[in-house]
């Protein structure tokens, strides 16, 4: 089993998700200038600012070669994480349905939160109980989860809500307190907590690391 | 030859174009001693950058002397672009903390932003990855709307620039004083990670090696930055300056900072600085000074944002996100190739020569010509004429409290003051967790705890930054010491041996004698604390001029320490852990009201701060190290701004348990209630533990048993006096402390 980790020059969090991969995985990076995804069984976008996001977040990063590649690979059925920014740029290329706007105090926000994991038959939260409470932080200023009503029933209906803010956590005031949420096929996940910044007691949380364990559990394609 | 220079150069470099970049006739005269003729408009315009306070430190240079360098674990001393340490495991800190007070005081968002961009590239300019940012922030009050534009555009432009190239800013410090209203205090701390033979040098070398320039276009942005705004007084939000503050460009940031440490991963380059203050001027003369050769460079060759640049602005510019390198050119074909790959700029524009001369070319036509020593090391220096001031510099703060009211009224006043209140609004709005290395995160440990393990080191370090300018104001030698040994006891509170200091020195103008005197103390002070303590002064910053018509600022060194500690999961937290731990004070103690917050509050400032047992105080800081660090101390947390009352209440609040204790022994020491609840001075920290954890505290120093954790209150007893308050009410008023104020 190895993961990719995509970087882009703006990415931050990358080496976060590398570290978290490897304690269940291997895992490498994957430049974002080539379509070589070098083999490997889960993608990882990870946070950060891709191309700096000067323009929409994600709107740049959706044409890179390496999005070219994982488009294909995610067409194809192979798991995609997505995590804050990587979350925007899977909004932006299509990958998942509704859009990330910005917070509604407008302002960046770090802080730890907690979620419910809403579906555990994904091949993300497979390790979790459904149900279950995780400490996870946020990090964002565009993590403001938005889809029209109806695609919000849609959602809810097709169990592709994954991850929600517990009442009283929802930092951005995102619809339906939706933390994450997967593509029809339930192979594509974005989420805004960053499960890479919660693998470790030291650091506030191991609750995140389910999430890699989960993938890392996937028989290799 | 001059004529040769005056024709390639239509601006002239008379004494009234000197005094209008800020020379002085003197340094005028000077400057054409130096060069045997009268400069052109081209060296003018790099002499008066070179030769300004913020590039030479001409009024302080002689003071810093007096600060003690030398330490067992220094790797790089003051004058590279950060100081560094040992940390073991092969690895070595840089750090260092920088002034962008001016810029922000014009236009906050960008002038914040780009501060952190300039020490971060200071940072990574000696081959250090950056790992975490702090800063000192200092604004006028919050009932001002200008302070509060100041410091939310602060805190947004921090925060922009620091998320965005995956920096954790880990930890700082906010003052709103009346002090600070004109001239607002935005200093920046950037610390980052080395193996040791990877840091590098600035010095260029080796005659024929190719200069190259990385990163962004240079435009006219910041042009003159260094003289026409740090180096003299502001007039408040003058709109003309606005065009000297620089636009950062983060991205461009994070590229060039994974583009500079993969070169010099490599090995690639001989020498590498950042192009800060005065741009190209100083990052040219300063490389080419340390390594005593001379620099040709070319204008014509440097990528311009805008068309129909002369030389001189190409030659100060201030365009934020460039370096500037020494290469030789058999590697030349390689540092491209990794820039290519990072998609940063890199051109050639010059080269090292042999003749100690920076000569300025155009398009191959020599327009400026000037030895290097006379740029770097000819500048005059001043000397201070200190005299005590004679009558009153600051006016009492306003007043907002009276003298008559209940401990509990004053206490939860005190909490809700915005120098005490929780500073959330500010840190919510960093990445603190960026680079998974951060075990205390803002607002739960007296200092910022970042573990070392993923990177091949061990233990981790501790960082934090201090520095009370209204103490200061108050008694600028006592109050320079009391920063030193609050950020060494921060320190000491989870269990770190300090190692290094940085220090920022923001003070009025340096030419009034009262000024002079607030610095010469100041300096004074830092020194003896630092001795006393054994820390080193690895590097710093100097930001004079800070005053407007209504006079200085409060006189404000701000002291950043780094410190290393062996075990992370040992390192206490300021909240009280379990019900039924012993809460215990750590002396020496001796708090008194004179300077604190709550003489503020109540609209009094102090004239002078009583004595500092420094010895004592520095033999209480190691003792206490020395406990935590064996593990057991559940919590620590030192007494502060608001006295032992508002810590206790913090240790509560971040714990989320009440607290009892019993003062009555302590006020018959202290002399007083209220001093007693809310004084200040140097030393007392709160501890809590089980009995058994704290003992050992007692046989090495001064501990006072004082009550225990457990319930939802916080009670504070006094013989037949007491004090209890609910913990919704004691967290109301330090969480809507702040936002209260911008509604």
């Amino acid at each position: 089993m190895k993961f990719g980790v995509v970087r882009f020059p703006g990415s931050c969090d990358e080496h976060d998700a590398l570290l978290a991969c490897r304690r269940f995985a291997d895992a490498e990076l994957l430049w974002h200038g080539e379509r070589d995804l070098k083999g490997v069984d889960a993608v990882v976008i990870p946070g950060g600012f891709s191309y700096g996001d000067y323009l929409r977040v994600g709107a740049i990063a959706r044409f890179s070669p390496v999005m070219e590649a994982v488009g294909e690979w995610a067409a194809a059925g192979g798991p995609v994480l997505g995590i804050c920014n990587g979350f925007q740029v899977l909004c932006e290329a299509g990958l998942l349905p509704g859009a990330l706007l910005v917070n509604a105090e407008l302002r960046f926000l770090c802080r730890q939160v907690e979620v419910e994991v809403v579906n555990a038959e994904t091949p993300f939260t497979s390790t979790c109980d459904p149900g279950e409470r995780l400490s996870v932080p946020v990090k964002h200023t565009t993590g403001r989860y938005f889809a029209p009503e109806l695609e919000l029933d849609e959602l809810e209906r097709s169990g592709q809500v994954v991850l929600r803010y517990l009442p009283g956590q929802n930092p951005n005031d995102s619809r339906r307190d939706i933390a994450g949420v997967t593509n029809r096929a339930g192979n594509v996940l974005g989420l805004m907590p960053h499960p890479e910044h919660a693998v470790d007691a030291l650091t506030g949380s191991t609750d995140g690391a389910r999430i890699f364990e989960s993938l890392a559990s996937l028989s290799p394609a | 030859m001059t004529d040769k220079l005056m024709r390639a150069e239509r601006t002239s470099g008379n004494e009234e174009d000197a005094r209008s970049l800020g020379l002085t006739a003197q340094e005028h005269h000077r400057i054409v001693d130096l060069l045997g003729r009268e400069p052109n408009g081209v060296e003018l315009a790099v002499f008066s950058l070179m030769w300004s306070e913020h590039c030479s430190y001409k009024h302080s240079r002689k003071l810093l002397r007096r600060l003690p360098t030398e330490g067992a674990h220094v790797v790089m001393g003051p004058g590279e672009n950060a100081g560094a340490v040992d940390v073991g495991d092969g690895l070595c800190v840089a750090f260092k903390v920088e002034s962008h007070n001016h810029p922000s005081a014009v236009e906050p968002f960008q002038g914040a932003a780009t501060g952190v961009g300039g020490i971060v590239r200071d940072v990574f300019a000696v081959g250090a990855r950056p790992i975490a940012l702090l800063d000192s922030l200092r604004f006028g009050e919050l009932d001002s709307p200008r302070s509060r534009y100041l410091f939310s555009g602060a805190v947004a432009g921090i925060g922009h620039y620091g998320n965005s190239i995956g920096v954790a800013t880990v930890g700082g410090e906010i003052y709103f004083e009346p002090a600070y209203e004109s001239n607002c205090l935005v200093n920046a701390m950037c610390v980052g990670l080395a193996p040791r033979e990877r840091l590098i040098r600035s010095a260029a070398a080796g005659e024929g090696n190719q200069l190259v320039l990385l990163g962004a276009l240079t435009g006219r942005d910041g042009i003159g930055g260094a003289s026409v705004l740090a180096s003299a007084q502001l007039d408040v939000g003058d709109p003309s300056k606005r065009p000297s503050v620089q636009i950062g460009d983060p991205f461009e940031e994070k590229k060039l900072l994974e583009c500079s440490l993969e070169l010099l991963e490599r090995g690639l380059l001989r020498s590498l600085q950042d192009l800060g203050a005065a741009g190209l001027s100083s990052s040219a003369s300063e490389m080419a000074s340390k390594g005593a050769v001379g620099i040709d460079l070319d204008v014509a060759r440097v990528p311009l944002r805008e068309q129909g640049m002369e030389a001189f602005e190409i030659m100060v510019s201030e365009s934020q996100e460039r370096m500037l390198c020494v290469v030789e050119p058999e590697r030349l074909g390689h540092v491209l190739g990794v820039c290519a790959h990072w998609e940063v700029r890199a051109t050639t524009i010059g080269e090292v020569t042999g003749s100690g001369r920076l000569r300025v070319l155009e398009r191959g036509h020599v327009v400026g010509d000037m030895p290097v020593t006379a740029l770097v090391d000819d500048c005059p220096l001043y000397d201070l004429a200190p005299a005590p001031p004679t009558a009153r510099v600051y006016p009492d703060p306003p007043r907002r409290l009276p003298d008559a009211g209940s401990a509990a009224d004053t206490l939860l006043a005190l909490l809700a003051s915005p120098n005490i209140a929780s500073k959330r609004f500010a840190y919510e709005q960093y990445d603190s967790i960026v680079g998974s290395r951060t075990v205390r995160r803002p607002g739960t440990a007296d200092a910022a705890v970042l573990m070392l393990a993923g990177d091949g080191g061990s233990g981790a370090l501790a960082i934090a930054i201090d520095g009370n300018g209204r103490r200061v104001a108050c008694d600028p030698y006592t109050g320079a010491i009391e920063a030193v040994l609050e950020c060494a006891r921060n320190l000491a509170c989870v269990g770190a041996e300090p190692l290094g200091l940085t220090n920022c020195l923001n003070f009025g103008n340096p030419e009034k004698p009262h000024v002079a005197w607030q610095l010469e103390r100041a300096v004074d002070g830092l020194a003896a604390a630092c001795r006393a303590l054994m820390v080193p002064v690895v590097g710093g910053n100097v930001s004079l001029y800070n005053e407007s018509d209504e006079g200085p600022i409060y006189p404000t060194p701000v002291v950043g320490m780094v410190g290393r500690l062996a075990d992370p999961a040992l390192a206490p937290g300021i909240g009280l852990r379990e019900p039924g731990h012993a809460i215990a004070l750590v002396g020496p103690f001796a708090p008194a009201l004179a300077g604190s917050e709550l003489e503020r509050l109540r609209g009094r400032m102090a004239d002078g701060l009583a004595e500092v047992d420094l010895e004592a105080q520095a033999r209480a800081i190691v003792a206490l190290r020395e406990a935590v660090a064996t593990g057991g101390i559940a919590s620590a947390h030192d007494i502060s701004d608001g006295g032992l009352a508002c810590a206790l209440a913090e240790c509560v609040l971040d714990g989320g348990i009440g607290a009892r204790v019993e003062l009555e022994a302590l006020a018959a020491t202290v002399g007083g209630e209220e001093a007693t609840l809310f004084g200040e001075g140097a030393g007392g920290v709160l501890v809590s533990g089980p009995i058994e954890a704290l003992q050992p505290l007692s046989e090495t120093g001064e501990l006072l048993w004082l009550g225990e954790a457990g319930g939802e209150a916080l009670e504070l007893r006094m013989g037949a006096d007491s004090l209890s308050l609910s913990m919704s009410q004691v967290r109301a008023a330090y969480e809507r402390g702040i936002p209260d104020r911008f509604s």
